[in-house]
Order: C-alpha cells, then structure tokens, then sequence
C-alpha cells in the first residue's frame, strides 16, 4: 500500500516541474544552445551522470509503501505502521542487520570488548564476533582478507557485466541507425573525438557500475563502511541521507526562486515606492544572523509539533514535517542574495531599448515584464540555482551538527558528523561516520560545482556566444 | 627592466632594403599576413594575406568596413590577438626585426616604445582608479626608465603636448574627471610616452563629436609633424583619411583591395572602394542628387564571420555575398519606386506629399517642452539642483515631414525624442500630436494614441529582445494594439511588413542575433511600422551602422516615407545625413534649439555661430565630395 509524505510530494512535482523545463528548453533555440555547450564539456558530462546516480537514489527513497505483515493470517492484508521506501525494501539485508555497537569497516569484530562467555564456561574479556559482519567465516583473521578480495572481485565482475550489457546494447541500437557510418561513429567516440564526450560518460558509468557492484556483493557479509554507535549500517545512513541532502538542496530553491523573483522584478522594474519597501525588507532581513532566524523558526515549529501531537502521528511524518519546515526556513532566509542580483539586472534591462519600444508600441506592464524582463532573467535563475543548491547540502550538515538541522532520527549528513563528534576523541579512533559522511558530501557537491561552473559558463553572455 | 631596455636600444640600426617589392625606408612591412579565428572547430580567416608598407614619418590609413580585418591586422603586427585568433602565415618587419620570430619578452620592447597604440574607446583603454599623472608614470618608467621628478617632468610635458589646458592639475586627475575628448588626449599621452616610431590609431574618433573629432584631427597632425613619427590609422571614415593620410589602403573581407596614395581621392580604381566612398553621407547630398545606386551585392558583402550566422566556415567573399545579397536586397528591389527622384533644384524646398484635405494642423506641436532631472542629495533626499536635460523647446512637424534634431553627445536630443513618446516623464511643455493634446489623456486612450508615434534606436544590438524569434517581435505592437486579429492574419501582415523592409519573409523565423546590424534595424523598422504610425522618432538609427549599410537605411527610411506618408524625427549627430533626408533641420546645444530652419538655409547658410563650429569641424571630404566640387 504506497503512501506519500508531504515531501515526496514536493520532491515529484519538482522533478515534474524539472521535465516540463527541458521540454519548453528543447523547443527553444536560445536555450539549446548553451546547453548545447554543457554537453560538450567532458567534467560537466560527469558530473551530470553522478548527480542523475544521486537523484535516482533519492527517488527511490521518496517511493514509500506499507509493507505487508508477515505472518498476520487471518483473511485480510495487515500493514505494518511504519512505511518504507522503496530503496529500504532494496536494501533490506543491510537494513536489517543491526549489530550491538561500533564496528571498523568491513571488520567482522567488534569496536569494543566485553565480556565473552566462552563454550566452556569461561569468561573471556575480548572484542567479540558480529553478529552480522563477516558472520560466514570460521576464522576471520586468517580467512577474511582472502574473502575480501575474493567476493570484491566477484563484485567487480558483476559491475563489469551490469556495465558491458546496456553499453552493448547501446552500440548496437548506433549500429542499427547509422548502418554504414558506424565505424566512424564508433572509432570517434573511441578516440574521444565525439561531439558529446561519450567516452568520458561510459568510464564514468563503469566507474560507478564496478563501485556499485563490489558494494553490493560485499554489503550483505559485511559491513562495507561500519556501523555506528546503535550498530546501523553507516553505509546504509549515507545512502539514506542522499534524499535528505538532495531535497534540501531543491526544495529550499523552491520556496526561493518565487519570493526572489517577484520581489526583484517588482523592485527593479517599478522603482520608486516599490523598491524602497522592498530593498528596506531585504536589508533587514540579510542583517538578522541566518542561523539565529533559522534556531528561533526551528523552536517555533517543535513548539507547533507539540501542541498539535496527534496530527504527527509517527516519529517518520515529524521527521519529514521538520524537514519541509526546514527547507522552508532556509528559503525564506536566503532568496535575499538573488533578490538583489534580480533587482540589479532588471534595472539594466528596463533601459534597454527593446524594453521602450515595447513600451513605445503600448504592450502592457505585464505582458513587459512576462516576454521581455523574465526570459532575460532566466540565465541568473540557472546559474544561481545551480550555484546555491551545494551551498545548501553543506547548510544542513552544518545545521544539523549544531541541533537545529533535521530531526535526529532522519539519516542525514549532518546527523552523522553530529553523532560521530563525540567519538573523535577514542583511541582507537571512530573515523568510519565521519569519513563517510564526508565522501558523499564531497560526491555531490563537488560534482555540483563542476556541473553549476559549466552551466555558467554557457548561460552567461559575458563569455560571449 | 634593464634587458628589455637593452632589446629596445639595439633595434636601431638603419635597415637595410628587405626584397625588392619593399621601399628601403619602410619602417614596418607587413607580408602576405594571414590571420584566422577558432569558431568551434573551424579557423575562419580574418585576414587573409595582407601586404603593406608604412615609410618613416609617413601616414597610412587601413580603411574598411566593420568585420573587414583592420584591427585584427593591428593587433597581429603587436601580436595582441585574443586566444581564439591566429596568426597562420606571414611575415611583419619592423626595421630588420621580424615581430613574428621575436620572443615575447622583446615584444614588449617593442610595443609602446617603438609601436604605440590609441584605441577608439578611450574611457575602456584608461584604468579608472588610478590618475592620469599614474598612468603616464607608468609607461615614461617602464619605456624611458624616468624617476621621480624627470618623470614628473616629462610626464607634464607630454599632457601640455597633447593639448590639455591645464597639465598641472589634469596630472592629479582620474579619468572620469575628464571629458571625452580630453581622455583621448591623455591616451595620445601615454602612447607617446614611449616615443614610438609608429603609431597606431585604431578608429580614434569614432567615439567622439564632431567638434572634437576635429580636434583630435589636428591634434594627431601636429604630433606627427613633430615628432616625426609615422601614423597608422584605422578607420571606416573616409573624411577622417582625407584630412590626415598621405596612402590609403581598402580592405575588404580580409584582403587589402586596393593601395594608393592621395590619388586615392580623385578617382579609386577599385568598384568597391568607388561604392564606399559613394556611400559617405556628405553635406551636400541634396545638392548632388548624389544617391549613388551602387551595387549592393557587393557593398553588404562584408565578413560573415562577424554576422555569426551560425557554424560552418563560410567562404569569405563568395559565400558572405551570396547571404547578404539573399538577405537583404530581394524585397527592395521588386518594391516599385512611385515616386520620382528629386531634381536637383528642388533641394531645400519642401518636397511634394501626399496631401491631405481638410486637415492643415501640424502633425506634431511642441511647445515649451521641458525634460528637468533633479539632483538629489543627502539623507532626506533633498533637490538641491536640477539637470535641464530639455529646457523650453518649442517646434512643429508637418505631415510627411521631416524634422532633423541635430547636435553634439549631451545636449539632450535623445532625451527629447524619448520625452515626447513619454519614455522619459517630461516636466513641462505641451504636446499637440495629430491635433490632440496628448499630456491631457490617461490610460487606455493614451496606450493606442501613442502607438502612432514610434521610435527606432540606435544600437541595433540592444534594440531587439535576444530570446524572441523575429516574427514575435514585429507582431508585438499587433498583438498589443488589435489583441482581435487572428494568427493567421498577424502571420499574413508580418510577412507583409518584412518585405517591406526588404527582408525575406522567413526572416519571421529566425532569432535577432543571426542578423547583420543593418538588418537588424531593418527589422526594428518593420516593428514600428506594425502599429501604423504616423510619426517615427529615429534616433541615430544608422550611427551605429558601416557606411555602405547606413546609405540602405537612408535610402529605406526615404521610400517609407514616400509610401507611407510618415513623418520623421530624426535625431543624429551627423550632420551629413542630415542632408540626405531632412526638410528642416534644428540644431540643438544644452537642451534648446539654437538654430532652425530649412536644410539648405542651415547647412550653407548657418547664423548661429555654434551651427558654424559644427560645420566647419566636419572634415572637407563630407563637405564637398571627392572631387572638390562645391
């Protein structure tokens, strides 16, 4: 029985909203064009395969359904209570499988020692086996690197499978199409000579496929980056944070991009009144410390979520409510920047000529701002979207390491350096949350930059046609 | 950097005759240069094998239209191409020193102190957060290895050299404290600095007034009768050569076309230098009757590359004729011409119109028209002074009339012109347009009566929304003013008004930026004339435009009328191309008009001294044509 919280339903529209802006962009020569020019950059290109990898994780966490009781019986269907996503159910033996605490990556003992009964009676003060990691071997320290290596190469072989078949098939559809001007087809993209860098996507791919295949052969065995101090899966939180990162980095953009919108054209084009009021309402509100609006709104919010306890049923739905409220927050406090950025251009453009003569011919203020200010404006929209959205995955880890982030029970980034602090000091140390957290931070964001770089590039007019 | 000075020292050597084809006194040679840009993955030729020769002390003048290679070839002889330009072949001697073989650190040897160079531009060429007094510094340090009070010195002497009134004070000064004109004395400063045996002035007046123009003129031709040095100008200006060169050479698309001395002007032997020199608004157009029907096919044939018709390496003289001639004559030339030429004894005089019975008011009525700024300062934001940007200016245009605005950068035409359209608020005045009090109606009343006067910009470029396709943009007043008419109809009238125009209908189709600035007017036209106007304000339509482009325009703006029965507004600068289409003419200096009357009377016989000045700074040339005629 699938069900949707307010957030997959944001997060749908957004990709819907996402698919019917390529549609107008295809259609549009002025728009095709740069793009045009991201899809000729190589780092682009790689960025834009690992972010659509990070999207497709995400959507298949916003899927969420009541999985069936087992073992319910009599007649009708039971439903447990709390839902699952799609990418739960996928993961479900590594979901599953909680150890008692900390355990290193890929180890198949313990982080800490306690008392171990032994079969004779005994007691022995040692670190013990887990119950999950490295479950299958006899004698881990003599046999688990081998099995290591061993079900890693399993795992790339895999990948490597995954990876041949579509790219096979891919080249045989080419075939098929071009027919004679294959093999010069074929030779170019070898040679790196194509037009789109498909060379560069394809190692990307096999990249990515052959990571994902040894992580999945190794991940029901062991643990492939640990487990934290409740013993979960580290890499499962990490996968299960992407969506969180994600849907702050879009939605916040979403409760941005119209308040920035409307105020900056309002101000720059009408003047007067108008701009003061406006420029006034956004001074003030850049002057206020971010994190101290963004605390108090989070206050207000938990106090909201007390008084009105029966609408939040489960710990899931507070979880997602406080993320939507989040988001919202972070939107409110930062459309600021564009604002301002929007307000600026609209001034030179009001000037320009195409905007008189238009006024000149008597087309009403609306129709101005709706076919001449707007379109012109769309290239600074792109660009600072594009720009904002990793500022704003690296907002939540900073929001949520100091307590006014997402709840503490939703998987995020944040959440994971939050826990993993206190653990800094251990000797051994606990660098496993830590360390993960980072790396997939650094595989988004830094592909975001690269993305959002390209993405200037070619919308800015300044770096001429 | 004392290697650098060494390297500068030891080029003085007297050079010894190169080959046989160059004079043994040439002090830069340029040789079969070839040059060509990176568009996506194709070298298109910008310069395609240019020979030339500039003697000691001598001026030679590169003429050609916009995108015919002028500049590149200066930037490649100081090898100051950007990134995406190449230089594939060629040789270029200064002296016996051949510039393309040299290391880059003897180049800048060379460039400033043996080569100087003033760009057109002269507020973008000078840093605007450092004095002037700094800026010479720099160069007098760096190429004369000046210190201190010397440097002071020399520095003073060079801004008194180059004319600024006050040396002392202008030394302290930054840039936007000067005027344009003054700006460019300090550029010419600073390349002079070095004491450069050539100097390259790469459309040095462009920017400027006429008055100033003159000035700057003069100017140049002191310099080098001082110093001695040679001049290297580039330019589009005919006028311009004839005051200052003594050797012209016409490029086109890349090629040197043809070279000759002063002889130049009496009969160029090249067609296409023949057309150009046709094409130059001159003052006594309507004297002449001088509308040269000359071939346009060849005249527009200027570089593709520049008119970014998307991809594709285009044959430089073929293909570019080909797309230009396709693209911009077709509809003119079917269009029929009802009306006859006018005879020569007809200058001056009102030409004959479509009459109109009944109505003898004036088209337009303009009394007392005042457009004040005020200047406001202070945290209360109090006026403390206004700006007479238009103070008091009274005048009336007939029917089918045409009003020339004309007057130096500031003196508030535009302002006028965009004040009467009410783009700008105006603050006092009144403004009879069609026998209506247009200040007295609001609203809906005021959005169609005002449709019937329209404007056309100068920048071709910012004048069309970049991200609509050009039918949109003609049918915007349409659609504004008869939100009824169908689609089909719209479609049907767009196509009607682009033909007009003289462009192919399926113009409607393509986006702004794959035309050439001559049609884009074209099309800024068509759009004006889709709400039916009565009166157009042009406003330097065609400044922004080559000189062959800017006779099409002229001549399209003359058929209109003729067809039409419109009425002009005609604000430029130029006195020139006053003469070709004005009837009246009103000069304009501080936000008044300080002459008015018929074209004739004012340009041949001016009373006001200020209309005296602009005309005599209008270089011989353009006064009485080539051959010297009155």
């Amino acid at each position: 029985m699938p069900t949707f919280f307010s957030t997959d339903i944001l997060f749908f529209l957004l990709l819907l909203g996402l698919a019917g802006l390529i549609f107008h962009m295809s259609r549009r020569e002025h728009l095709r064009r740069p793009w045009r020019k991201v899809a000729r950059s190589p780092s682009a290109m790689v960025s834009l395969v690992i972010l659509l990898v990070f999207l497709g994780i995400a959507v298949l966490d916003s899927i969420r359904f009541h999985p069936a009781e087992n073992g319910g019986g009599n007649g009708g269907a039971r439903y447990r209570s709390e839902p699952v996503t799609l990418l739960d159910a996928w993961l479900g033996p590594i979901r599953a499988r909680v150890e008692k605490t900390y355990s290193a990556p890929l180890s198949a003992y313990s982080y800490a020692k306690e008392m171990i009964r032994q079969p004779d009676g005994g007691e022995v003060w040692d670190y013990p086996r887990l119950k999950y990691g490295g479950a299958h071997l006899a004698d881990p320290a003599r046999e688990r690197p081998g099995d290591v290596v061993r079900i890693g190469a399993q795992g790339l072989g895999e990948g490597l499978l995954a990876w041949l078949v579509p790219v096979t098939a891919w080249l045989a559809w080419l075939g098929w199409q071009e027919r004679s001007g294959f093999a010069a087809r074929f030779g170019s993209i070898v040679r790196g000579e194509s037009d789109v860098p498909w060379r560069t996507i394809g190692l990307t791919l096999l990249i990515i496929c052959l990571a994902g295949g040894m992580v999945g052969e190794l991940g029901p065995k062991y643990h492939v980056l640990g487990t934290d101090k409740v013993g979960e899966d580290v890499f499962y939180q990490s996968l299960k944070s992407v969506r969180t990162g994600l849907l702050i980095g879009t939605l916040t953009t979403f409760a941005t991009l119209p308040l920035a919108l409307v105020f900056g054209i309002l101000a720059g084009y009408f003047r007067g009144w108008v701009d003061d009021g406006i420029q006034y309402l956004y001074t003030t509100l850049n002057s206020v410390p971010g994190v101290l609006l963004i605390a108090a709104a989070m206050l207000v919010m938990q106090s909201y979520m007390a008084r009105h306890e029966n609408e939040f049923a489960s710990l899931a739905l507070r979880a997602d409510f406080r993320l939507l409220a989040l988001c919202l927050i972070l939107g409110l406090t930062s459309w600021t920047g564009l604002c301002r950025l929007l307000r600026a251009e609209t001034l030179k453009l009001r000037e320009l000529e195409y905007v008189q003569a238009a006024k000149a011919l008597g087309v009403r203020e609306g129709m101005i701002l709706l076919r001449h200010i707007l379109p012109n404006l769309f290239h600074l929209v792109l660009i600072s979207v594009a720009l904002d959205f990793s500022s704003l995955v690296l907002a939540e880890a900073v929001l949520s390491y100091i307590n006014i982030g997402v709840d503490p029970t939703m998987e995020s980034w944040g959440n994971m350096i939050n826990s993993a602090r206190l653990e800094m000091a251990r000797d051994p140390v606990v660098w496993w949350s830590l360390a993960a957290a980072f790396l997939f931070m650094f595989a988004l964001v830094l592909p975001a930059n690269l993305f959002a770089d390209a993405v200037r590039d070619a919308f800015d007019p300044r770096r001429g046609e | 950097m004392p290697s650098i000075r060494e390297g500068g020292n030891e080029v003085i050597v007297p050079e010894p005759s190169r080959t046989k084809t160059e004079p043994a006194r040439a002090l830069l040679a340029v040789a079969d240069l070839r040059v060509a840009f990176r568009q996506d993955a194709n070298w298109v030729p910008a310069v395609d094998g240019v020979s030339f020769h500039i003697g000691k002390g001598e001026s030679f003048a590169l003429v050609g239209e916009s995108g015919s290679g002028k500049s590149v070839t200066a930037l490649s002889v100081l090898r100051l191409l950007p990134q995406s330009g190449r230089i594939l072949g060629g040789r270029a001697m200064l002296g016996d020193r051949d510039l393309f073989a040299l290391p880059e650190f003897a180049m800048s040897g060379i460039r400033g102190k043996r080569i100087g160079i003033i760009f057109q531009d002269p507020m973008s060429s000078l840093n605007p957060v450092l004095t002037v007094g700094r800026q010479i510094g720099e160069a007098l340090s760096l190429q004369r290895g000046l210190k201190g009070r010397a440097l002071k010195a020399r520095a003073l002497e060079l801004l008194d050299h180059v004319g600024l009134p006050d040396p002392a004070r202008h030394f302290n000064e930054y840039p936007h404290q000067l005027s344009g004109g003054m700006r460019q004395r300090a550029m010419i400063a600073i390349a002079l600095a070095g004491e450069p045996d050539l100097l390259i002035a790469d459309e040095p007046t462009t920017a400027l007034d006429v008055t100033l123009q003159a000035q700057i003129l003069d100017l140049l031709k002191r310099l080098q009768r001082d110093t001695g040095m040679a001049l290297w100008l580039i330019t589009h200006d005919f006028g311009v050569v004839a005051e200052l060169c003594t050797r012209v050479a016409v490029m086109r698309a890349g090629k040197i076309i043809e070279q000759n001395g002063r002889g130049f002007f009496e009969g160029p032997e090249h067609p296409y230098s023949r057309e150009l020199l046709a094409a130059m608004p001159r003052l006594d157009a309507r004297l002449r009757d001088s509308e040269v029907d000359f071939d346009d096919k060849a005249v527009d044939a200027r570089n593709p590359f520049l008119r970014a018709s998307g991809g594709g390496t285009v044959d430089l003289t073929e293909g570019g004729e080909r797309l230009a001639s396709a693209m911009s004559r077709d509809g003119i030339k079917k269009s029929p011409l009802d009306l006859p030429r006018l005879a020569p004894s007809s200058v001056g005089s009102r030409m004959e119109r479509p009459e109109r019975e009944g109505i003898k008011a004036p088209l337009l009525e303009v009394r007392d028209f005042k457009v004040h700024y005020p200047i406001k300062k202070g945290i209360f934001q109090r006026t403390v002074d206004t700006v007479r940007a238009v103070d008091g200016v009274s005048f009336s245009l007939e029917r089918g009339e045409t009003l020339a605005l004309v007057g130096e950068s500031g003196c508030g035409k535009t302002t006028l012109g965009k004040g009467l359209l009410n783009l700008i608020k105006p603050s006092g005045g009144r403004v009879r347009f069609d026998g209506e009090d247009i200040a007295g109606l609001k609203g809906e009343a005021r959005r169609k009566r005002c449709a019937e006067m329209q404007i056309i910009f100068q920048d071709p470029y910012s004048s069309m929304n970049p991200r609509m396709i050009v039918g949109d943009i003609v049918e915007e007043g349409l659609r504004a003013q008869h939100p009824g008419i169908a689609a089909e109809e719209r479609r049907e009238r767009v196509e009607d008004l682009l033909r007009a125009v003289g462009l192919p209908p399926e113009a409607r189709l393509r986006y702004p930026h794959e035309f050439s600035g001559g049609q884009r007017q074209r099309i800024c036209i068509a759009r004006a004339l889709a709400v039916e106007p009565k009166l157009i304000v042009c406003d330097e339509p065609t400044s922004a435009l080559d000189v062959s482009v800017q006779a099409q325009i002229l001549r399209l703006l003359r058929e209109l009328r003729e067809r039409r029965g419109l009425s002009y507004l005609f604000i430029t600068h130029d006195l020139a191309v006053v003469a070709a289409l004005a009837d009246r003419v009103a000069v304009m200096r501080r936000g008044r008009i300080v002459e008015m009357g018929e074209t004739r009377q004012v340009l041949f016989e001016p009373t006001h001294a200020y209309t005296r000045g602009l005309l005599a700074a209008v270089p011989k040339l353009r006064r009485t044509g080539p051959s010297g005629a009155p």
